[in-house]
Formats: structure tokens, sequence, C-alpha cells
């Protein structure tokens, strides 16, 4: 016979109350699970963003299965990002997001932890992105690449044919005057023009150079019709006010085409930049192990094929399996990306040799090319 | 009486008699005064603590340093001389004057007959729909209705499609000085219109009535006897809309193509690549004291005492 607890409003047999307690110790754990979050308390994980990183879209599924809200403070341009992360009080960021010339800026400044690679599938990486540049220290890891596109040209169909924009040429012609878009960020326009003057790699130039490449920005002046915000290019390509503009590429384009705009973008013959984007656990983040939940979910196939499908703008994922996923899933989103893994595909520029990699000025302060690209904007 | 009669003064609920007693009229004044002071208070301290505060701070910024994207407090006059010495400053500086004090005199003309017929001429239901309508636009998006032009201006915009229906060639308004100026019209008129119509409309009628018994003109008692009367809104309006005009970002940007930029587009531009802040300070500072200059001539100027030496 079990004994009772005899409290007159309850009683519980030793058998109940064990049974009870293996139930509370079950939910529990599974409170603790990392495949759900249900019985866990909700958090929040605020990400430091390029723009619309925290889109439904690419991060419905990842708050569904770990209980969380992303919530994301953007940025445009990466000298801004470290101003924020340098300003931030401790604990506000969990995940920042990086290109890969900031990544090492972030390293040196103690703003983000060692990451264990194992932790990540870069096994499943394109070869050419494993071991890329700025992503790690030696063998230690400290960024994962998310996505990337190149930067070239993009141009409106109706106004160029192919064969005019094979080089940045094209920016000087008649075609351009009074339409030449410019994206007002320096680093990515100077650097196309650079790579223009046949300086290889393009931000690592020395005087000389550099005053060549100021005089090439300046003899610009008459053939621009604005410098525009990220939002704003796709309102000036869209409505026909700019035919062309210099450092961008298909993360612009490739939106527009699906809205019917008559737009393409290509890398010239002279050669484009590479921009990357790569997230990182900050270190002075309370949520480090959602942080690196949320990392390896947005590299993980699933994630990969949302990130590069993202609303706010496209780009190539440098996940091998994301590719196989894509293909699968949505071969025609495949193909415009160019990601399809028969036939021609983003990969083939990077084994042709034509694009290099987005980098801060070397021989010049940054003050110096933002002087000359302001002073460029009152020409 | 002799000097030593005692006068009772009420302090409240008693009658305390005193013998050397300040006289009632100095008591009620320093109680009036203490009142006056602990009603000022309250906004005396929010305007040092979220306003001189602030401006101070920001002075003090113009003289620090940026290392490694780190704000640093310094004592460098590295950022003035840097600033001052630059074209693109003045080329900035130059032409956000010019342009925001074209804006206010156009808003200013152009809200003139609209202000005088709602403070006029129409009826009374009528003056106060019409202000409603007014007030209104400041709670509408400002960066909204700026876009909103853009889809007016563009190439294949409506504007360019109404001059196609009519066979004119397409104009091109877009990131021009004259989109910027229609940018800040937005933002100012309908402020300018408001200010210009209580000005007038707060005329004495009689003045007006005068004029006309002593055989002036319409156009005449416009322009010799209503418009002087208000001539203190009238100023007002005007500076008002040069100096939203002069601090605005969002039509140089969206409207203008932040070309030339402007000086607030200039600061920003600080900020945006290589996170200088102390720059942008400077920046500020010096639209800070271009506009309380401003404002203080055209306060001058507005409540100039008639013959007055200038």
């Amino acid at each position: 016979m079990s004994r009772k607890y005899d409290s007159g409003a309850l009683s519980l047999s030793r058998r109940q109350l064990l049974k009870a307690a293996g139930l509370t110790l079950g939910a529990a754990a599974a409170g603790f699970s990392p495949f759900t979050s249900a019985q866990s308390p909700h958090r929040t994980l605020n990400i430091l963003s390029w723009p619309g990183h925290a889109d439904p879209f690419a991060v419905a599924e990842f708050e569904k299965l770990h209980n969380c809200t992303v919530v994301a403070r953007e940025y445009v341009g990466g000298e801004a990002m470290l101003g924020l992360i340098n300003q931030a009080p401790p604990g506000m960021f969990d995940v920042v997001m990086a290109d890969a010339e900031y990544v090492d800026m972030l390293r040196m400044g103690g703003f983000i932890d060692k990451l264990n690679p194992d932790d990540y599938p870069i096994a499943d990486f394109f070869p050419e992105f494993q071991h890329f540049e700025g992503h790690w220290d030696g063998d230690d890891l400290y960024s994962v690449m998310l996505r990337f596109g190149y930067i070239g040209m993009a141009y409106r169909t109706d106004v160029f044919s192919p064969e005019e924009v094979t080089s940045y040429t094209a920016l000087w012609s008649d075609k351009a005057k009074g339409r030449l878009g410019m994206f007002d960020w320096y680093l990515p326009t100077m650097g196309c023009l650079s790579l223009r003057q046949g300086n290889r790699p393009p931000f690592d130039i020395g005087g000389a150079q550099f005053d060549l490449l100021k005089k090439s920005l300046n003899s610009l002046a008459p053939q621009v019709s604005g410098f525009y915000s990220m939002s704003n290019l796709f309102s000036m390509l869209s409505n026909g006010t700019a035919a062309i503009i210099p450092g961008i590429g298909d993360w612009v384009v490739n939106l527009l085409q699906k809205d019917g705009v008559p737009v393409a973008a290509v890398v010239p013959e002279e050669g484009g930049l590479q921009w990357t984007e790569s997230l990182s656990i900050v270190s002075s983040s309370r949520n480090k192990d959602l942080a690196k939940a949320f990392i390896q979910y947005m590299t993980s196939p699933e994630g990969q094929i949302r990130t590069a499908r993202l609303p706010a703008y496209v780009a190539s994922i440098p996940n091998r399996k994301g590719w196989e996923l894509l293909n699968e899933r949505h071969p025609e989103d495949a193909r415009m990306l160019g990601l399809t893994l028969d036939g021609p595909n983003v990969m083939d520029d990077y084994a042709k040799g034509k694009i290099f990699l987005r980098k801060l000025p070397v021989q010049q302060e940054i003050d110096q090319w933002n002087d000359v690209w302001t002073a460029f904007k009152s020409a | 009486m002799n000097s030593r009669t005692v006068i009772p003064v009420t302090t409240g609920d008693a009658v305390v008699p005193t013998g050397h007693a300040a006289p009632r009229r100095t008591r009620r004044r320093a109680r009036g005064a203490r009142f006056a002071l602990g009603l000022a208070l309250p906004p005396l301290v929010w305007q040092l603590a979220f306003f001189i505060g602030p401006l101070l701070v920001l002075v003090a910024m113009t003289f620090w340093s940026v290392k490694m994207f780190r704000l640093t407090p310094d004592l460098a006059l590295g950022n003035w001389t840097h600033l001052l010495s630059s074209s693109f400053f003045w080329d900035a500086y130059l032409y956000t004057f010019w342009v925001a004090a074209l804006s206010a005199v156009l808003a200013s003309v152009l809200a003139l007959p609209v202000s005088y017929a709602l403070a006029r001429k129409v009826s009374p239901r009528l003056q106060r729909l019409a202000i409603l309508l007014l007030i209104v636009t400041f709670f509408t998006s400002y960066p909204v209705r700026t876009y909103a032009w853009q889809i007016v201006f563009s190439p294949s915009g409506i504007l360019n499609s109404l001059l196609a229906l009519i066979g004119v060639e397409p104009i091109l308004i877009l990131n021009t000085t004259s989109a910027t100026v229609v940018g800040f019209l937005t933002l100012t008129m309908p402020l300018v219109i408001l200010i210009q119509t209580f000005a007038i409309a707060s005329v004495d009628q009689r003045l007006i009535e005068a004029a006309y018994n002593l055989g002036c003109s319409h156009g005449r008692t416009l322009f010799t006897v209503l418009f002087p009367s208000a001539r203190i809104g009238l100023i007002l309006a005007g500076t008002f809309a040069f100096v939203l005009s002069f601090g605005d970002y969002i039509s140089p940007a969206l409207l203008g193509g932040s070309r030339p930029p402007t000086l607030s587009i200039l600061l920003t531009d600080q900020v945006k690549s290589g996170n200088h802040w102390p720059r942008a300070a400077v920046v500020a500072v010096t639209m800070i004291l271009t506009l309380l200059t401003v404002v203080l001539g055209m306060l001058a100027l507005a409540y100039r005492k008639k013959g007055a030496a200038a």
C-alpha cells in the first residue's frame, strides 16, 4: 500500500510524486534543448548589420525555433558600423555583420570572439571561401562568411548595350553625361576607378597613383547626376535618372530586374571588387549561445538560401550545399543569381582572376580618400 | 501716528505685529518673485540639462580627436583648421546659405496672397478649416512627401508625362537646385502661411479703413499700411523658413542629389566615413552660430522702431 500525503485537499502517492517530478525535470531539460526553445523564456537577439537582415523572410524560422526576436540595428558603410560598435554600451549587440575588410579592425579592437571552426559548416563552403582573407588570424577564426557579391557597374539596358559597358571608360561616354549616378560611399567607386587605372591591388597605391586617381575621379564631375544613398540608388535607376552607376553590382540590379526594370550589372574587363558580409559574435554579448545558433543557422543550407534571396538585396552564398538546395527548391532564383551548378556561374569571374577584395586604403588614411570624395561632390 | 506705532502685517493666517515692518509692497514683490522663479525653474532646468548642456558638449567635441574610430577627449585645433581651410567646406557653406535664403524669400512671397486671403477675405469657418489643414501637414511624414516629389519629377514622372501630352520636351528637375528648393518649400510653406496669416489678421482693421477713407488705393493700402503693420510676423515667418531650410538634410539628399552638398550633408559625410564626430561637430557649431546671427539680425530688423537708426 503506498503512503499518502494527507493534506485534505491534495493526496499524492510516492509513484505519483516521482512521476510528477520526472515530468517536471523532463520539461526543464527540454527547455535547454538546442532543438526547441518552446519552454525557454523569450529572448531578443540584437544584430548590427546592413539593412534588411532582420527581415522575417530570413529570420522567422530561426525566431520560431529559438523562441526569440531578431532585432537589427542597421548601418550603411563599414565605418558607420565601427562607429556604432565603438560607442555601444556592453551587451547592446550580440552579433555583428561586417565586411571582410573590417573584421580585422573588430578583432584588434577586442569587439569579437574567437570562434570554433568546427561549430560552423565551413567545410561545405567553396574552397575559395574556407580560409578567407580577414576572417582568420593565423589558425584562429573570428568571422564566418554569410554572403558575397561583386562590384562593377550597373546600367540601364535601354541606354547602354552590353558591348558599350565592357570597360569603366563607359562612365566618360556621351551617353553617361548627366546620367552618371554615384553610390555615396567613397570606397567602392574609387576602388573601381583604381582598377581602371591598372592598379592591382586597387587599394594599395602610392602617392603618385593616388593623385592620378583624384584626377580621374574629378574628371567625372560633368557626367554626374547625383550622389545617392542605398535606397535612392534603386529609385534613380528605376526612374531612369541614372543610366549607369559604378561601384555597385548584382545586389541592386537583381531586385530591380524582378520588377521589370531594364537594368543589368557587369564586371568590366579591368576587373571588379568583391564585397563580403560575415557574422561574428560580439564579445560583450549576453546571449552568446543564441548568437552562435544564429550564425550556425544563417550559414546552414536553409539559412543560406534565405539570405541569398533577401528582399532588401540579393547576394551570392559561399556554402556549396546552399547552392544545391537553392537549385533544388528555387531553380529560377538560382539562375537569376548565377548560382547554378551546371553552366556559367558567379565563380567564373573569380576563376578568371578579375575579382579583387574590397579593402580599406593601405598607404593613405581613410580621411584622405574621404576628403577627395567630399571635394569631388562639390566639384 | 508716531515712529513706534505697531503696524500689523498679515502673513497668511496670523496677524504679526512688527516694530520695523518692511513695506507690504516689498514683501508682496518678493513673494511674487519667488513664485515666478518657482514656475520658471522646471523649464529652466530642462533647458540647461537638455539644451545648454549638450551644446557645451558639442562645442567641446570640436576639439576632440578620433583614434581607431574611437572618440578621444582632446584639445586639438586640427578639426577647425582642417575644415575651415577646405574649399569644399566653404562651397557647402555658401551654397547652403544662398539656397536657404532663396527658399525663405520665395516662401514669403508665395505665401503672402494665401495668408492675406485667409486673414482678410474668407469666412471665419473657411479660415479655421484652412488653418486646420495647414497644421495637419505637420503630422505627415516629411521624407515621404519628399519621396513623392521624386515620382513627380523623375524623367518619366507625372510632370514630364503631362508635358509630353502637350508636346513639350521633358525637363530634368530631379537632382538640381530647383528640386531642392521645391523640397524646402514643401517643408516651410505651411508654417510661413500660418505665421503670416496670424500676423495679418492681427492688424487693426481701423487702420485699413482709415487708409481707404483717406483715399488710398487697394494696393497702396496693402503695401503702405497692412504689410508694414504686420512687419514683425512677416519677417519672423521668413526667418523660420530660412532656419528650417538651412538645416534640412532630406531635400538636398533626395531631390538635389547631394550635388552640391549642403552643410547638413557635409556633416553626415564626416560621420558616415571615418566616424569623424569632432569634424561633424565643427560643421554643426558653424551652422548654429550662423543661424543665431541671422535670427538675432532678423529680430532686430523686425522690432526696429520706425525712424530709428539702423
